[in-house]
């Protein structure tokens, strides 16, 4: 008897022995297999960010680049304009309005691709099966296409010569071109026109598992169209309504191909005002600091956006 | 599978209550919501319309690119004449061919790591690094790349086309990554366990069973990662050097400098490289299902 149990005891003892050996040697060779992707991204990818980071609080150097010399101005700048006379702070909303026109134009276009997105989503997700696939690939061709390319094609349909303008012309709707090009407007349906699978896929991943069963139970209850969609679709399509905002948001925020083209660099973007500091006009730390501030409105919506799905994910289990 | 004629009870439900019955007529597809076909259309017309128009019109024997005149493949012709057309589609394929080998290996390996496993210690940050090219905004990748290369070829003064091979590596990582490791989910180890139940060598077992199995996935990883690294234009505007224009990048000055049909031409051909590649894509991911 106590043999025995001496020996199962020793046999667990080599068995528990055996396993923490196998256990540490696959932890081994996992990380060895991790090390290429994350020492690529870590070194390329995450460290620079910490560059821009350290840029932001140097001075500009004359012809770009910085010098190294700590200073704030950056983010002074990014408030205030410094008086050339006294020398005075004085606030100035200019950048801010950059801030706040590109927020606002990415939240539009969040909202334009939600309305057409939600029906499209869920006019597919009530299809039989071997027409839904051709529709998500019709779907998410665009998506794979070249954003500039795309964003051309916008172009050549709105400017004063194009497609739109010849046909309201042609038809003597108006006697001049209406000039859609350079304006909000354009760059609000170039952003819908870009980021719109980005909203429909997500949609669609989350109606694919629809239960029209309480679709079904909601009528026989004497429910209308309407409030079927509103307390029983919407509600179950939620964390897809919440992925589909956040990744058209988040892209719209920098879009820099679509202010550039269809804003024709008149009405910045944040992208474009990160870009010139790099390139035209050459701050390299206020640029490092614009980029890190809108860094923080990414970051801040992810937060928000985990949130809320998190929420989505205990309340339904 | 019943004819609902040939029951007793749910004939004399409807004929008892017409208003039932005419509701139920009247809403034949329950799964309908009013207008919500006519927007799907609209989605679909306002996807294709500017791309079909951008295709319809680089075939148009014309300086126009809104006057048809004539079919034509002038301007396919002229866009391959072009010396700067054809010096930056190399550049273009260079670049995404190697960061696409580099990408696809790496993220293969994350992917055999990451799944398959029991939670480990660690999981969730290597997941976060993996998916940080995914979370940045381009432009901020963009700015910090340039200015990291910058200190680099200033400390080693080396220079060249691998920086820009080296940032295209770091953004394809999280798009060759996704398509594998959802392969290798969908794996289960019984054809490994059963190939090392049967003497097999871990490397015989990864060569014959693992390797063929997981191809698919590997195959379609690698073309996400080709049509990213060939799509880019802002990392690829603030990193490459002089004499390292990608086609993107030509187009996107083209089209600063003004429209021509060339540009069209162009862009159709850079279209139909993205749409088949995305279809053999698809068709990889539904013979999966199939």
């Amino acid at each position: 008897m106590a043999d025995l149990t001496a020996d199962t005891g020793s046999t667990a003892d080599r068995l528990a022995e055996a396993r923490r050996q196998t256990e540490g040697a696959a932890r081994h060779r996992r990380w060895q297999l991790l090390a290429p992707a994350l020492i690529t991204i870590g070194i390329f990818g995450l460290f620079p960010l910490t560059i821009t980071l350290l840029y932001s609080f140097l001075s500009p150097g004359t012809y770009g680049g910085i010098t190294w010399e700590f200073s704030t101005n950056a983010y002074v700048q990014f408030l205030f304009e410094r008086d050339i006379f006294d020398d005075t702070l004085q606030f100035s909303s200019t950048y801010l309005s950059i801030y706040g026109r590109s927020i606002g134009l990415a939240f539009g276009a969040t909202v334009g691709a939600l309305i057409i997105g939600f029906p499209t989503a869920y006019f597919i997700a009530s299809k039989p099966l071997e027409q839904r696939n051709l529709w998500l690939f019709l779907i998410t061709v665009p998506f794979w296409v070249n954003l500039l390319v795309r964003t051309y094609a916008i172009l050549l349909i709105i400017r004063d010569e194009g497609m739109i303008n010849l046909s309201l012309m042609g038809l003597g709707i108006t006697d001049k071109p209406i000039g859609m090009l350079y304006t909000d407007y354009a760059v609000f349906a170039g952003l819908i026109y870009s980021y719109l699978p980005f909203m429909v896929l997500p949609l669609y991943a989350s109606m694919e598992k629809l239960d029209f069963r309480l679709v079904e139970a909601a009528y026989d209850l004497y429910a209308s169209r309407f409030q079927v969609l509103r307390h029983v679709i919407i509600p179950m399509a939620k964390p897809g309504i919440v992925a589909g905002c956040i990744l058209v948001f988040i892209p719209g925020l920098g879009a820099y191909i679509t202010p550039e083209l269809l804003g024709g660099g008149k009405e910045l973007m944040i992208g474009n005002l990160i870009a010139l500091q790099f390139s035209g006009s050459r701050n390299w730390p206020f640029g490092s600091a614009a980029a890190l501030i809108l860094m923080v409105v990414v970051m801040v919506s992810l937060i928000v956006y985990v949130r809320y799905s998190g929420k989505e994910g205990n309340g339904h289990g | 599978m019943v004819d609902p004629r040939n029951t007793q009870a749910p004939t004399t439900v409807a004929s008892s209550d017409p208003v039932a019955r005419k509701r139920r007529s009247k809403m034949k597809d329950l799964r309908k919501q009013p207008g919500f076909d006519t927007m799907a259309w609209i989605c679909l017309f306002f996807l294709y319309g500017p791309i079909v128009m951008l295709v319809v019109f680089s075939f148009n024997d014309n300086r126009s690119v809104v006057i048809w005149t004539e079919f034509s493949l002038r301007w396919y012709v002229a866009a391959f004449e072009n010396d700067g057309i054809r010096k930056a589609t190399l550049v273009s394929l260079q670049v995404a061919t190697v960061s696409t080998i580099l990408a696809t290996t790496f993220a293969t390996m994350a992917a055999l790591a990451t799944t398959r496993v029991r939670p480990f210690k660690g999981q969730t940050l290597a997941y976060a690094v993996i998916n940080q090219p995914l979370m940045v905004p381009e432009i901020v990748t963009a700015v910090a790349t340039l200015a990291f290369f910058g200190i680099i070829k200033q400390i080693f003064n080396i220079n060249g086309i691998g920086f820009l091979m080296l940032a295209h590596t770091v953004f394809c990582i999280p798009f060759a990554y996704m398509p594998i490791r959802a392969r290798l989910e969908d794996m289960n180890l019984t054809l490994e366990q059963a190939a090392a139940d049967l003497y097999a060598t871990p490397v015989q077992v990864f060569r014959k069973v693992t390797m063929p199995l997981m191809a698919p996935g590997i195959v379609a990883g690698g073309m996400l990662a080709f049509v990213v690294s060939l799509d880019d234009v802002i990392i690829t505007l603030l990193v490459a050097g002089p004499g390292e224009t990608t086609l993107p990048v030509y187009i996107l000055g083209q089209i600063r400098r003004g429209i021509t049909p060339e540009i069209n031409a162009v862009s159709t051909v850079l279209l139909g490289l993205s749409v088949v590649l995305v279809s053999i894509f698809f068709l990889i991911g539904n013979k999966k299902r199939a």
